[in-house]
């Protein structure tokens, strides 16, 4: 369902080789210098330190206080993407079934918040959520609970938070894939007798996967690398990789040990994205809906 | 007819939760306004009356302004950089012969899929080496490659949404690329690139993770010193700062559609009568 045009009108070559290496040179030597330079110094430092070693790689994973930092990110992470799939399909689903202003209110509800700053929607997040924060407040004033609640820096408050705020990565793609299939095949499914569930289940699931999958991929990778909630919400009770990380360059200052843990973050992510190469695809958010 | 009644209530439900996580999805950041208009220390919903007093403290702070001024400044350079780079670079990706094309394509989604806390560090650990931390010319570098993904994508949807044989006309009657450039291309995407542009400094406005390692003590971004103050006391003075950005991505997204319908405007004209010389 990709909505490239025919390759015929990508290919007005205007450019040569040596041209378009021109064009290019601006973005490679900013990418060289800012980004692959410093991730290999970063690399460099994991491997090299004092002396080659995989020492601190085997630190990371031997010692029991780290390892459970790396599975609760693991377990968080696929929290939060279950959760937001959960959660986005309705929506997405509701949407490509709208037009008009329907769809432009849907639409605007999920792009707010993308565009909203990850900080503002984090504090949100902390303002309902802590002691004497709204939620507490209500709940006490309906007669719910006698004393407040202890909500903020538990790892279900890292979850809903880390799940509303990568939501729209959730959204975004399932739409893009549902509003490619045509309502006919629904119709034509019920027609030839499939029941609500089996027409899900044989047209409509199987159509909607490649959004699916790109969304999950896109919220697991991004809650897998995700420090400013987790590091609010969690607190260093909920510690994750990116607060460790951070832990270790702020406080600790040892930077082999935080290379490493970049090194490992960093393999993971990338075979994710090797894999699912295709499942990339920035123009769903950039293009709005 | 059971089946039919079955089907209408199935969609009254999805219809139903696809309107809880809409109030999901928005409601947290907007409870955030009214709360801030509140009088009192202890921010309360609903507010126990009406004030400005948050907002005026967040203008008297010269903290805080400054932190607002040196994101703006930081936002207007990284946009502008990555406009033109990014823009250069997808023309030689659509319209040119650039060798090694799969690895520029992998380079350029590296930003988005390489988590924002390694970068943060590693350029944390090359920018304190080349005095880079804490300066203007550190932010817009790190922010420039942060939002460049977001241009490229922009403007390659900008260049694929008009038809290439404006060009190849253009072309065929005898003008050189840089002629075509200026006078078919640059007009067609033109408000592709003011969308991207305002995609990059929204980026970089809030862009909170490198600016946490990058700043140092009396340079500092806004979210940077939010990230401060959330961590050390929650002020009143946040949910206005917070009320305030949340209004400006409004505002952002309003003029970005606005966009949006003038570029698919011009491309549907352009189509239809050709491009004047």
């Amino acid at each position: 369902m990709s909505r490239r045009p025919p390759r015929f009108l990508l290919g007005g070559r205007n450019y040569s080789p040596a041209a378009s290496l021109l064009l290019a040179a601006p973005f490679l030597l900013l990418i060289a210098v800012v980004f692959l330079l410093p991730l290999a110094t970063l690399l460099h430092e994991s491997l090299f330190v004092p002396a080659p070693t995989v020492e601190h790689y085997a630190r990371a994973f031997g010692e029991p206080v780290y390892l459970r930092v790396m599975l609760r990110t693991l377990r968080v992470a696929v929290l939060v993407t279950v959760a937001a799939l959960i959660l986005a399909w309705p929506l997405a689903w509701v949407m490509s079934r709208s037009r008009g202003l329907g769809l432009a209110l849907l639409a605007a509800a999920v792009l707010l918040p993308l565009w909203t700053s990850v900080l503002v929607r984090t504090y949100a997040w902390m303002v309902l959520l802590q002691r004497n924060g709204v939620l507490n407040q209500l709940l006490q004033e309906a007669g719910v609970i006698d004393a407040p609640m202890r909500l903020l820096y538990t790892e279900g408050a890292v979850v809903l938070a880390m799940a509303h705020v990568l939501l729209p990565f959730m959204v975004l793609p399932i739409y893009s894939a549902l509003k490619g299939i045509p309502e006919d095949y629904v119709r034509a499914a019920q027609m030839l007798g499939a029941s609500a569930w089996g027409s899900f289940r044989e047209v409509i699931w199987p159509l909607a996967l490649p959004g699916v999958t790109s969304g999950c991929l896109m919220v697991f990778l991004l809650a897998l690398g995700f420090f400013v909630t987790p590091a609010l919400i969690g607190g260093p009770q909920q510690m994750m990789i990116a607060t460790l990380v951070s832990q270790q360059v702020r406080e600790m200052l040892d930077w082999p040990f935080a290379g490493a843990l970049v090194g490992i973050l960093l393999i993971f992510v990338l075979a994710l994205t090797l894999v699912f190469k295709r499942a990339v695809r920035l123009d769903r958010f950039v293009g709005s809906a | 007819m059971s089946a039919a009644r079955g089907n209408r209530a199935g969609r009254m439900a999805v219809n139903a939760a696809a309107y809880a996580v809409t109030v999901f999805l928005l409601l947290p950041t907007l409870i955030i306004a009214p709360m801030s208009v509140g009088p009192e220390r202890l921010l309360s919903f609903p507010p126990k009356g009406f004030s400005m007093r948050w907002y005026a403290e967040y203008f008297q702070d010269a903290e805080w302004v400054r932190a607002t001024l040196f994101s703006a400044e930081a936002g207007v350079i990284s946009a502008v950089c990555a406009t033109v780079i990014g823009t250069m670079l997808s023309l030689a990706l659509v319209r040119g012969r650039l060798p090694g094309k799969g690895l520029v394509e992998l380079l350029v989604i590296g930003p988005v899929i390489v988590p924002h806390i390694a970068l943060a560090v590693a350029m944390f650990l090359v920018f304190e080496q080349l005095r880079l931390t804490g300066t203007l010319l550190g932010f817009a570098m790190a922010h420039t490659v942060l939002a460049l993904p977001f241009v490229v994508f922009t403007v390659l949807a900008a260049l694929y949404r008009f038809d290439a044989e404006l060009e190849r006309a253009a072309l065929s009657c005898g003008a050189g690329g840089f002629r075509v450039f200026r006078y078919v291309t640059l007009p067609l995407i033109a408000p592709g690139l003011v969308s991207a542009a305002l995609f990059a400094f929204v980026i970089s406005f809030d862009e909170a993770v490198v600016s946490f390692f990058i700043s140092d003590l009396d340079r500092k971004t806004l979210p940077r010193k939010m990230f401060e103050d959330i961590d050390y006391n929650i002020s009143p003075t946040l949910a206005a700062v917070a009320t305030m950005l949340t209004l400006l991505t409004i505002a952002a997204l309003l003029l970005g559609y606005a966009l949006k319908r003038g570029m698919e405007r011009r491309a549907r004209a352009a189509a239809r009568q050709g491009v004047e010389p």
